[in-house]
């Protein structure tokens, strides 16, 4: 097969950096309670580029979004997201949508979205105007006066992005966004979250323990070892330019990459 | 649910405790009549409900009296223990500082205390007032600090990735969560404040309804003191139903299964 005829390749070059990087992770280790996290962790991710973390539970994929976010501090190593170096910094200045929606029950939609911008001490009005304003391409024009327990679990994930991206930064962190919903929702989630993401230019680093919804959603993969957390591979999901994301799932080749990557996650597993 | 079941249903909530109410206070009078008790000894409801008609202007005094020791001592509680729990949360040495002495304080029994106080301060009002503070303080302290700890390590971090202060992670997260158990321990407070105005007018005071129970006790005029204990119960059932309104009002906007009640005995 040639190059030019395959719509998606694959590779196993670790540890590539890019100049036009929004986040770069570059040797970074972190302990807790004397075991060792992450160990030598480095990649980057580029302006617009969506990169998916797979790998076994307890390999620290959640603690390299909470590192990015600066909710965690690094044991060693250099982390920096859109230019911050420091964790404070970044604080308040990266979005991240956690698993959980986390939304504060005595607060309607409306209110819960513009929780960040309320935060960084915009006006009432003016915050209201930018939730009003995203709220149709969410699908929450109807729901912005609702009570979150009102709200199916999928309408609380929408919620819970919403928040999240409406301080506008350019890099977006998602742990497990639809991990807790049903394979429909999730499907019709994940095609409408690309359609949101589509033309915003961040760079986005998902989180998830689902490689179909990687293979769905990512430009490139990197999947991580256990014991401690480490990146064994990167793989690059590349489609011709009429590709329907849609469509990828049932290729040979996105089968030949999802079961690469479930024999990669395996091997592991053989290994303890 | 019709109009009429919804209506129904409220009616049955408190209709079988005023009907046993009332059989009781029946019962109490006719059981006085018929075993003729002595007046002095256990006056009959009617004789105190007469009581309470015939020197209802002294009894209205009286009664203001207390109340405004109530109202003063339970405001000045609260504040104190909001101060108390918002330091014990906020930092760590003022938490191992103070909150064992909270703690320890509380195994003083409060009522060997008020004669003191009127030896320290006298007989007016600031006694009566330090009594209810030392009786109403703890359980608003304890209720309010467990609030404010049940909040979600994963909340405060997304409060945290939204760039909040600690400030605003308190006034805007915790506080907000530690409301439903804040009125919890108002609740009990508001009950303890009235045994605390009486202990503190018992031992000294020259006005108030723990003073008019004290004269009225030594003189036998055990209607009167029926009466003053009616009126009473009655203040602490009027600052309960205060505090129930204001719970009422400031959770109106929290997900109806924070009351929601669950009752073993009928499944």
């Amino acid at each position: 097969m040639s190059p030019a005829s395959q719509r998606i390749a694959v590779e196993d070059d670790k540890n590539i950096v890019s100049n036009d990087a929004l986040i770069t992770f570059s040797k970074v280790g972190f302990d807790y309670e004397l075991s060792r996290i992450l160990d030598d962790v480095s990649f980057s991710v580029d302006r617009g580029e969506f990169v998916a973390l797979v790998g076994p539970s307890g390999c620290g994929k959640s603690t390299i979004l909470n590192l990015i976010s600066g909710v965690l501090a690094p044991e060693s190593g250099h982390i920096s997201a859109d230019g911050l170096v420091h964790h404070h910094e970044r604080l308040g200045n990266v979005s991240y949508m956690q698993q959980k929606d986390l939304l504060l029950p005595w607060r309607n939609v409306a209110e819960n979205s513009r929780l960040g911008l309320e935060l960084r001490g915009i006006s009432g009005a003016d915050s209201r105007a930018e939730v009003e304003k995203l709220a149709e391409s969410f699908g929450l024009a109807d729901v912005l006066g609702s009570m979150p327990h009102e709200l199916s679990g999928g309408m609380r994930q929408r919620v819970a992005l919403l928040r999240a991206v409406l301080p506008d930064n350019p890099v977006l962190l998602l742990d497990e966004p639809f991990g807790a919903l049903d394979a429909i929702t999730r499907r019709s989630l994940q095609q409408w979250l690309l359609n949101v993401l589509d033309t915003s230019r961040k760079a986005v680093v998902l989180v998830t323990h689902d490689v179909e919804e990687a293979i769905h959603l990512a430009d490139r993969i990197l999947v991580m070892s256990t014991n401690p957390g480490q990146i064994i591979a990167e793989i690059r999901v590349e489609l011709e330019p009429d590709t329907e994301r849609n469509e990828i799932s049932t290729s040979p080749q996105c089968v030949a990459m999802k079961s690469r990557i479930l024999d990669l996650l395996d091997s592991q597993e053989l290994a303890q | 649910m019709t109009v009429f079941g919804i209506l129904r249903a409220r009616t049955m909530d408190w209709l079988p405790a005023v009907v046993t109410t009332v059989i009781l206070i029946v019962l109490w009078e006719v059981l006085v009549d018929v075993l003729d008790v002595q007046r002095w000894l256990l006056p009959p409801p009617s004789v105190i409900f007469a009581e309470i008609f015939d020197s209802f202007g002294f009894l209205a005094r009286q009664t203001g009296i207390t109340a405004m020791e109530i109202v003063v001592g339970f405001a000045i509680s609260v504040m104190l223990a909001v101060s108390l729990a918002s330091g014990i949360v906020w930092s760590r040495s003022v938490e191992r500082t103070i909150y064992p002495i909270i703690i320890a304080s509380q195994t003083i029994p409060i009522i060997t205390l008020a004669p003191l106080l009127i030896i320290w301060v006298g007989t007016d009002i600031t006694s009566k007032v330090i009594v209810i503070v030392l009786f109403t303080f703890f359980p608003i302290v304890i209720s309010l600090v467990s609030g404010l700890r049940s909040v979600d390590q994963e909340m405060v971090d997304m409060f945290r990735t939204l760039g909040a202060s600690p400030w605003q992670t308190f006034s805007k997260l915790m506080i907000p969560s530690a409301l439903p158990s804040f009125f919890a321990g108002l609740k009990v407070a508001a009950v303890v404040s009235v045994i605390g105005a009486v202990i503190g007018e018992w031992f000294g005071a020259s006005a108030g309804l723990g003073w008019l129970m004290k004269i009225a006790g030594g003189q036998f005029q055990t209607a009167r003191v029926f009466a003053a204990i009616v009126v009473l119960s009655f203040l602490a059932m009027v600052l309960f139903a205060a505090i129930v309104a204001l719970e009422k009002w400031s959770l109106r906007k929290y997900p109806p299964t924070a009351n929601r009640v669950i009752r073993l005995g009928e499944s």
